[in-house]
C-alpha cells in the first residue's frame, strides 16, 4: 500500500489534518475546524509511527455513528493511502424509471447498500432533494422538485421520489404522536403539584405538607396501523408504498404494518429489521404471490381475526392503502370494515386513483367500504401524502 | 512502557478478563486523555455495560451508574432538594433564613451530580442513552461537555475531578447532532471467533479447548440464522456455564441435553422454532 504524495505546498501536518477533515466533509461527515484541532490534540497522544493507531484514533474522535463507522476505514485510506480522492456524491439524473412488476426492484430501494453507485454519500444528495421538495429553501431548483412531485406515483421510482415518500410518512406519523390528555392524573414525578391530595395528606401531620403529590397530563398518543395492498393493479405504486410504510413504521414504535394480496402478511419486523439486506430477504419472502389477485375483504377478515385484537384499539387509526379492486363481494367487506370501526379509533383509505379526474368510487369494494370510513383521501403522489398531514392533525 | 498507551490500557483491560479490540481500546484511551466521553453502539449483550465496570476495576476507582429510562428527568438525574428536611429545619428553628435552607446539607446528589463531586475521578456510566427522552440529552450536555452542573439556588457545581463517562445505547432512537459531536465513538459488534475463543477463555478459565471450540462455533452459526433476538456475548457465556455445570463435554455426546439447554441463547419462542433439534445437530456436527 502506497502512501500518499502530497503536493508540496501542504507543508505541515496541520495542513494535512485539515485537508483531511476536508475530505471527510466532501463525504458528508458534519466536520468543522473544531475537529481539525481535536484530531491533532488527538494525534499527540499516538505513537506518529503508528500507522494502525492514528487511524484508530482519528476514527474514535470524528466518526459520529454507526453508518459513518463502516466507511470511515475506506475514506482514510483513500485519502492517505493514494487511491485518489473519491467523491461519492455522484450527480444524480433525474431521468424517470418505470418499473414493471418485480419484486428486486423495490428490494434495491429497501437496501440502499445494495446500489453501488448510490451507497457512498448519496445520503446527502437524497437530503437536499427532499428539504428542496418540502419547500425550505426557496432556490430556484426548488420548482423543478415540485414538478416532480406532482407527478403520478406510477411515473416516479427514482431515489429521491422513495426518501421523500418516506419522509412524508414520518412527518404523518410524528403528527399523530403527540396528543396529550387535557385531564390531569396523579403521577409519581408529575409536573405540577397535585394540591387536594397534598393538603388532605398535610392533615395527618399537624398541616404541614410533609408529602407532596404530584399530578401531569399523560401522554396518550394515537397509533398508525397500515394496510398494504400490493396487488396486481397496485403494482405500479408498491415501491412508494413500501417507503412510505417504512417511514411511518421508523417514526414510532408502536406502528403496525401489513401487507396484503391474496393474503394478509405482518410486516413490522421486517420493515423494521436494521440488517437492510436481511429485510430486503425477509419482505421478498413474504411478498410471495405480489402483484396477484386482491381480497380486500378476505384480508381484513383475516386481520380482525387474528391482529386487531392486539394491534388496534380506541387510540388507533387504521390506514389502508388500496385502489379498492376487489374479487370478493362488496358486503363482505362492508361488514368486516364495519365491525373494525367498532374496535379502531378512526378508518382512513388512501386511494391513488382519488385524485385522478372524474373519478368517482363505483369499484364494487370502494362503494361498500365508504360508508363505514372515517377518511377517504387521495395519495397518487408525494405532496399528496404529505398534505395528508393537516387532515391526520385534525383525526 | 514497552507498549503504546492504547495497548497497555488493552493489556490491563485483558488481565481484568475484559477483550477488547483495538478500536474499542484506542476509544477508551483517548477518552482518558482528551476528558471526552465515549459514546458506545452496538447489538444488545456485547459487553457495552461491562465494559465501564471493567475500566472501573483496571483504574480501581468507583463505578456510577445511572440506567436511563424514558421518562428520566433532571431531579431523578441530577439532584433534588430534600424538601421535606428544608420543612422541618425552617419548623423547627423558627428563626432560620430561607436561604439557609438552600445549602448543601439540603441537596439530594442523583447520579450526575455525585460523579461530579468525587474526589477521585469515578467511571460514570450511563446506560441505555437512547430510552431518555430527548429534553434530558440537554441536561446532559453541561454536565458532559463542562464538567459542571448548575443548581439554580447554589450557583454552578464545578466538578473537582472530571469522571470518565461512558455512554451506551442500543439505537432505539437517533441521538442528537450535539451530543454525538461531544463524544468520541466506537462501535462494538459480535466478535468474531477468535476474539470470542478469547472472550470465553478469559471469562470461564476451566473450560476445555476443545469443549470452547465447538461452543463457539455453534453460537457463531446460530448468530447467522433469522432470528428476533440474536445471542450476545453474555448469552455466550450461560450457555457454556451451562453446559460445564451439567458436565457436558462434547456437544455431539448428548443431542437431547443440548437441545434443551439451548434456552440460554434462544429467548423466545419463535427463536426455539427456528432452531429444531435436526438443525442444531447439524450445526454441532460441522463444529466437531
Amino acid at each position: 500500500m502506497q502512501a500518499t504524495r502530497f503536493p508540496a505546498r501542504a507543508s505541515g501536518p496541520a495542513e494535512r489534518a485539515a485537508d483531511f477533515i476536508s475530505h471527510l466533509r466532501m463525504n458528508g461527515l458534519n466536520v468543522g475546524p473544531q475537529e481539525t484541532q481535536d484530531a491533532l490534540t488527538a494525534l499527540t497522544f499516538v505513537e506518529a509511527t503508528d500507522r494502525d493507531a492514528a487511524r484508530l484514533a482519528l476514527k474514535a474522535l470524528l466518526v459520529p455513528g454507526h453508518d459513518v463507522w463502516r466507511r470511515f476505514d475506506d475514506l482514510y485510506e483513500s485519502f492517505w493511502f493514494n487511491r485518489g480522492r473519491q467523491r461519492g456524491d455522484q450527480v444524480k439524473t433525474d431521468h424517470v424509471q418505470t418499473q414493471h412488476s418485480k419484486p428486486t426492484l423495490w428490494q434495491r430501494h429497501i437496501d440502499p447498500e445494495a446500489d453501488p453507485g448510490a451507497a457512498d454519500g448519496g445520503e446527502g444528495q437524497a437530503d437536499n432533494s427532499a428539504r428542496e421538495a418540502e419547500g425550505i429553501d426557496g432556490r430556484l431548483i426548488a420548482t423543478r422538485t415540485q414538478n416532480l412531485t406532482r407527478r403520478d406515483l406510477r411515473e416516479l421510482m427514482d431515489e429521491e421520489s422513495l426518501q421523500a415518500a418516506e419522509r412524508a410518512a414520518e412527518r404523518l406519523a410524528k403528527a399523530l404522536r403527540d396528543r396529550r390528555s387535557r385531564r390531569y392524573r396523579a403521577a409519581l414525578r408529575g409536573r405540577r403539584l397535585d394540591m387536594r391530595r397534598t393538603l388532605r395528606a398535610s392533615l395527618a401531620h399537624g398541616g404541614e405538607p410533609i408529602e407532596l403529590f404530584r399530578k401531569h397530563r399523560p401522554d396518550r398518543p394515537l397509533q398508525i396501523v397500515a394496510l398494504c395492498d400490493v396487488s396486481g393493479s397496485m403494482t405500479v405504486y408498491a415501491r412508494v408504498f413500501l417507503a412510505f410504510l417504512k417511514g411511518l413504521v421508523s417514526a414510532d414504535a408502536r406502528t403496525d404494518a401489513y401487507l396484503f394480496h391474496t393474503r394478509l402478511i405482518r410486516v413490522t419486523p421486517a420493515l423494521r429489521d436494521r440488517d437492510t439486506l436481511r429485510a430486503a430477504g425477509r419482505l421478498s419472502l413474504m411478498a410471495e404471490g405480489f402483484a396477484g389477485g386482491t381480497d380486500i375483504a378476505g384480508a381484513i377478515t383475516r386481520f380482525n381475526a387474528s391482529y386487531s385484537a392486539r394491534a388496534v384499539n380506541g387510540r388507533t387509526v387504521v390506514l389502508i392503502l388500496s385502489d379498492g379492486y376487489c374479487t370478493s363481494p362488496g358486503e363482505a367487506l362492508g361488514r368486516d370494515l364495519a365491525k373494525l370501526r367498532r374496535r379502531a379509533h378512526r378508518i382512513v383509505w388512501l386511494n391513488p386513483l382519488k385524485a385522478w379526474r372524474d373519478y368517482a368510487p363505483v369499484a364494487r369494494g370502494m362503494a361498500a367500504a365508504l360508508p363505514h370510513l372515517d377518511a377517504h383521501l387521495p395519495a397518487n403522489t408525494i405532496d399528496a401524502l404529505a398534505a395528508l398531514e393537516p387532515e391526520f392533525e385534525k383525526i | 512502557m514497552t507498549a503504546s498507551g492504547y495497548k497497555a490500557l488493552q493489556l490491563d483491560l485483558a488481565e481484568a478478563a475484559y477483550v477488547a479490540s483495538d478500536s474499542l481500546a484506542m476509544a477508551m484511551y483517548l477518552s482518558q486523555k482528551l476528558g471526552r466521553p465515549l459514546l458506545l453502539e452496538g447489538p444488545a449483550g456485547v459487553g457495552k455495560t461491562d465494559t465501564a465496570k471493567t475500566l472501573a476495576r483496571v483504574k480501581d476507582t468507583r463505578l456510577i451508574r445511572l440506567q436511563c429510562y424514558e421518562g428520566l428527568d433532571a431531579s431523578q438525574a441530577i439532584y433534588e432538594w430534600n424538601y421535606q428536611r428544608q420543612l422541618l429545619a425552617l419548623r423547627a428553628s423558627e428563626t432560620e433564613s430561607e436561604d439557609a435552607v438552600f445549602t448543601e446539607k439540603y441537596l439530594l446528589k442523583r447520579p450526575l451530580l455525585e460523579a461530579i463531586t468525587q474526589e477521585q475521578a469515578p467511571v460514570l456510566l450511563i446506560d441505555e442513552i437512547d430510552r431518555a427522552d430527548e429534553a434530558f440529552e440537554a441536561y446532559l450536555l453541561e454536565i458532559l461537555a463542562e464538567g459542571q452542573a448548575t443548581v439554580p439556588e447554589l450557583g454552578t457545581i464545578t466538578a473537582t475531578a472530571r469522571p470518565m463517562v461512558i455512554l451506551t445505547s442500543n439505537g432505539t432512537r437517533e441521538l442528537s447532532d450535539a451530543l454525538r459531536r461531544r463524544c468520541l465513538y466506537s462501535y462494538i459488534d459480535y466478535p468474531d471467533r477468535e476474539t470470542e475463543l478469547a472472550i470465553l477463555h478469559a471469562r470461564s478459565p476451566g473450560i476445555e479447548a476443545r469443549l470452547a471450540c465447538q461452543i463457539i462455533h455453534t453460537v457463531q452459526a446460530i448468530r447467522r440464522e433469522d432470528l428476533e433476538k440474536v445471542p450476545g456475548i453474555a448469552e455466550m457465556l450461560d450457555w457454556a456455564a451451562a453446559l460445564s455445570g451439567l458436565g457436558i463435554n462434547d456437544l455431539s455426546e448428548d443431542p437431547s441435553t443440548v437441545a434443551a439447554t439451548l434456552i440460554c441463547l434462544l429467548k423466545t419462542a419463535a427463536d426455539r422454532d427456528a432452531i429444531p433439534a435436526e438443525m442444531l445437530a447439524r450445526i454441532v456436527g460441522k463444529a466437531a
